[in-house]
C-alpha cells in the first residue's frame, strides 16, 4: 500500500493472535526499560547534586517535557501506522507566531479561543498532510518533508522579521507554563491526561487497534477490510492538531516568538518516540513510551546540566542514547521472534 | 564505448528519461524567467556566486543517491559535515600540520560512515532511525570539540581556494563546482555502467532477491554510507575554507536539503529508481531557483516553498500521469474490445511509485 515508508527495511513481526500477549509483555518490559534508565539517571544526579529534586528544577523539567510529549503523542500515532510526520517543528512554528499575534491584534481576546486558534491552524495543516498521503498515495516522508519546507516558508513570509515579545502578551498566558497543583506545572497533568485518554483509545477502540494493525502489515489490513485511508488521514489530522496546540504553548513558554520558533523539532519528536520503544515502521509501542521517552530527554538534558556537565555534551549522549534503544529494541525483538518460531514449531 | 552506450540502453531509462526531461524543462524555464527578471542571471559572476553557494550540497547529492538507490537514507550527512569542519577548526588550533588534519578527517567521516553501515547492515536497524541519532551524535561531537567558539585563523592559501576560481576556466568555476562535476562522472559511471552499479539498483529493488542472486548486500551498503561520509567530510572542509570559519553549527538542517534534491531528481524514496543525470539536473534546478528568487529580491528564507512544491510535484506528476494511462487503459478495455499489445506488456514503474 501506497502510505508506507520504506517497507522493505524492516519487517516487524506481524501480531498474530498468540503473539498478543506476549508482544504486550515485551511493550510493558520495553517501557520498565525506560523507567529503570530513568530512575538510575534521576538518583545518580540527585546523590551528586541535591538541587536535581529540588522543586524549582522538577517543574522545569515538566513544563520542558510536556510540549514535546504533547508533540510526541501526535507523531506516535502517525509513526504506528507505518508513516512519519516531519512537518509538525513548521507546524508549531507557525501556529505559535499566528496564536500569540491574535494578542496583539485583538487585544482582551480570550485564551481558550487562541488555543482553538491554534489548533485550527495546526488541523488544517494536518488535513492537507493526510489528503496527500491518503487520497494521494505517495510516500509520507517525502510529502510532509516538502510541508516542512512549505509550512515553513508560509510561516517566514508572514512574519517576515517580526517578532512578537512577551509585552505584548497577556501576564495569564504567560502564567499558563508557571501555575502549577501541589508542585506540577497545570499542563504537565493536562497533558498526562491526555496521553493516558491516548493510550486507551489506541488499546480499547477499533479504530485505535486498526492503527497497530495498519502499520504491521498495510496490505494485510487493506485485505481484511480495514479503512486505511481514512485512519491514516485522522493520524495526519490529529498530528497537526496537536502540532497546533503546541505551538500555542510554545509561545507561552518562551514570549518571544520569530520566524525560527520550533526549527529542527521534528527530529527531536522523532527521537522521543523512538526512543519510546514505537518501531520507527509501526505496529508496535505505546503513546505512554513516546511520552516517557521525551521525559527521559528533557531529563537528560537537565541533569547534564545541573550536573556542571557542559551544555555542549547534551546532542552527543542524546544521539548516543537514540542508538542505544534502537539497538536495544531490535535485539530484543529478534530474541522475542525466535523464540516464538521455536515455541511455534514445538506446538506442530 | 559502445559496450557504455549498449549497457546504458539496456538499462530500463524510459521513465526516468521522461521525469528527467521534465526536470531538463523546468532547468530551462528557470534560465529563461530568471534572464528576463534579471540581467545579471546569466552573467559568470553570477555562475561562479551560485557555484560558491551551492557547491557543497551538491557534492553531498552523489553519495545520497547512491544510499537511496541502494534502498537507505542517510540524515547524518551535514551532522558529518559540521563534525568535520569542527575537527579542522579543534586540530588547527592546537597546532596540528594541515596535511594531518586532512588525513585525520577523511579517516574520521569514513569511520563516521561506517558506525551507520554496520548499524544498518549488522543490526539490521533501520536507516532512517539509525542516521537521526547519528544525526545528533556527530553534531554533538562537533560541538563538544569546538564549543561556542569560533576558528578563523586558516592559512590564506587555503581560504583562498574557498572564494577563488578554478585557474583557465574564465573565473567562473569554483573548486567545489570542479569535484562534483569530476565526482558526478565517477559515480554516473559506477552507477549506470558497471555491475557494482546495477547491484545498487537491485539490492534497491529487492534486498533479499539481491542476496540470493550473490549481491553482498550488507558490504556494498557498508561501502555507501563509508563513501557517504568521506564524501561529506570533504564537503565539511570546503564549507570551513569558503566561508573561513569552524563553528560547530556549519551546515545545520541541511540533511533535509539534500534529501529534497535527490527525491527532486525523481529517485525514488524507496530505492531501485534513479539517476545520476536527474540528480545533476535537480541540484541545477535547485541552484537556478535559489538564485533566481535572490535576484528578484523574493525572502530568501522563503525560498524553501518553492523547494517544497516542487519536491510535492516530483511525487504527484508521476502519479497523475499513471492515472492518466490507467484511465485510458480502462476506456480502451470497455466491453467487447480486444487488450491493445502496449497494455499488455508490463506497465515500467514510475519513480516514487508505491512499492508492490
Amino acid at each position: 500500500m501506497s502510505t508506507t515508508l520504506i517497507p522493505r527495511l524492516q519487517r516487524r513481526p506481524d501480531s498474530a493472535p498468540g503473539a498478543g500477549g506476549l508482544a504486550e509483555r515485551v511493550l510493558r518490559i520495553r517501557e520498565s526499560g525506560i523507567v529503570i534508565v530513568l530512575a538510575v539517571f534521576v538518583a545518580v544526579t540527585t546523590v551528586v547534586q541535591h538541587r536535581f529534586l529540588g522543586s524549582a528544577n522538577i517543574q522545569f523539567v515538566l513544563v520542558d517535557t510536556a510540549g514535546f510529549a504533547l508533540l510526541a503523542l501526535g507523531e506516535t500515532m502517525v509513526v504506528l501506522t507505518r508513516n512519519v510526520d516531519l512537518s509538525v517543528g513548521s507546524i508549531v512554528g507557525l501556529s505559535a507566531y499566528l496564536s500569540a499575534d491574535l494578542f496583539a491584534q485583538h487585544p482582551g481576546i480570550s485564551i481558550p479561543v487562541v488555543f482553538l486558534a491554534g489548533l485550527g491552524i495546526g488541523l488544517a495543516c494536518g488535513i492537507v498532510n493526510g489528503i496527500m498521503v491518503a487520497a494521494g498515495r505517495v510516500p509520507s516522508l517525502v510529502v510532509t518533508l516538502a510541508t516542512l519546507y512549505i509550512i515553513r516558508g508560509v510561516d517566514i513570509l508572514i512574519v517576515g522579521g517580526n517578532e512578537v515579545d512577551a509585552s505584548s502578551l497577556p501576564n495569564s498566558f504567560l502564567d499558563i507554563p508557571k501555575d502549577t497543583i501541589g508542585g506540577i506545572p497545570d499542563i504537565a497533568i493536562a497533558v498526562a491526561v491526555l496521553i493516558g485518554l491516548g493510550a486507551y483509545y489506541l488499546r480499547t477502540f477499533r479504530s485505535g487497534r486498526d492503527l497497530y494493525a495498519i502499520g504491521s502489515n498495510p496490505d494485510a489490513a487493506r485485505l481484511a477490510g480495514l479503512p486505511v485511508g481514512r485512519r491514516v488521514f485522522t493520524a495526519f489530522a490529529v498530528s497537526g492538531a496537536i502540532a497546533g496546540v503546541a505551538g500555542v504553548l510554545w509561545g507561552a513558554q518562551y514570549g518571544t516568538i520569530n520566524s525560527t520558533a520550533g526549527t529542527g523539532y521534528e527530529l527531536q519528536v522523532v527521537s522521543a518516540v523512538v526512543v519510546g520503544g514505537v518501531a520507527i515502521f509501526g505496529g508496535s509501542g505505546s503513546v505512554i513510551g513516546a511520552g516517557l521517552g521525551a521525559l527521559l530527554l528533557s531529563t537528560i538534558s537537565s541533569a547534564l546540566y545541573v550536573l556542571g556537565i557542559s551544555p555542549f555534551w547534551d546532542q552527543a549522549i542524546w544521539g548516543f542514547l537514540l542508538l542505544l534503544a534502537i539497538s536495544l529494541d531490535q535485539t530484543i525483538t529478534e530474541r522475542l521472534t525466535s523464540a516464538l518460531r521455536r515455541s511455534g514449531t514445538r506446538h506442530e | 564505448m559502445s559496450d557504455l552506450a549498449s549497457r546504458l540502453r539496456s538499462a530500463n531509462l524510459r521513465p526516468l528519461l521522461r521525469w528527467e526531461s521534465g526536470l531538463a524543462v523546468v532547468v530551462a524555464l528557470i534560465v529563461i524567467i530568471g534572464s528576463a527578471a534579471s540581467p545579471d542571471f546569466l552573467t559568470g559572476n553570477n555562475l561562479f556566486n551560485l557555484g560558491l553557494s551551492n557547491g557543497e550540497v551538491a557534492i553531498m547529492t552523489l553519495p545520497m543517491t547512491l544510499i537511496i538507490i541502494s534502498g537507505e537514507i542517510d540524515l547524518s550527512v551535514a551532522s558529518i559535515l559540521g563534525m568535520s569542519s569542527a575537527l579542522l577548526g579543534y586540530l588547527w588550533v592546537h597546532g596540528w600540520p594541515l596535511v594531518a588534519i586532512f588525513a585525520t578527517i577523511a579517516v574520521a567521516g569514513i569511520a563516521a560512515g561506517a558506525v551507520n553501515g554496520l548499524l544498518v547492515t549488522r543490526l539490521r536497524l533501520p536507516s532512517l532511525a539509525v542516521t537521526i541519532g547519528t544525526l545528533a551524535l556527530y553534531r554533538g561531537i562537533a560541538t563538544i570539540l569546538l564549543g561556542p567558539t569560533t576558528v578563523a585563523s586558516f592559512p590564506a592559501t587555503y581560504t583562498n581556494l574557498g572564494v577563488n576560481a578554478v585557474p583557465f576556466t574564465g573565473n567562473d568555476m569554483t573548486y567545489s563546482t570542479l569535484i562534483f562535476i569530476i565526482l558526478a562522472i565517477i559515480f554516473g559511471v559506477v552507477l549506470h555502467a558497471t555491475p557494482l552499479g546495477r547491484s545498487i539498483y537491485a539490492m534497491g529493488a529487492s534486498a533479499e532477491a539481491a542476496q540470493f542472486a550473490g549481491i553482498r548486500v550488507k558490504r556494498i551498503k557498508t561501502g555507501l554510507f563509508m563513501l557517504s561520509g568521506l564524501v561529506c567530510s570533504v564537503a565539511g572542509v570546503l564549507w570551513t575554507f569558503r566561508l573561513d570559519t569552524a563553528v560547530q553549527n556549519n551546515g545545520l538542517g541541511m540533511e533535509l536539503n539534500v534529501v529534497a534534491i535527490v527525491l527532486l531528481a525523481g529517485v525514488s524514496i524507496f530505492g531501485g529508481k534513479g539517476s545520476i543525470t536527474g540528480v545533476v539536473l535537480a541540484v541545477l534546478a535547485f541552484a537556478g531557483i535559489q538564485n533566481a528568487l535572490l535576484l528578484t529580491n523574493f525572502n530568501q528564507e522563503a525560498t524553501g516553498i518553492v523547494t517544497g512544491g516542487l519536491l510535492l510535484a516530483s511525487v504527484f506528476v508521476p502519479n497523475a500521469a499513471r492515472w492518466l494511462s490507467l484511465l485510458r487503459t480502462t476506456r480502451r478495455l470497455s466491453p467487447n474490445r480486444q487488450l491493445p499489445e502496449a497494455c499488455s506488456q508490463a506497465r515500467p514503474r514510475q519513480p516514487h511509485e508505491e512499492s508492490p
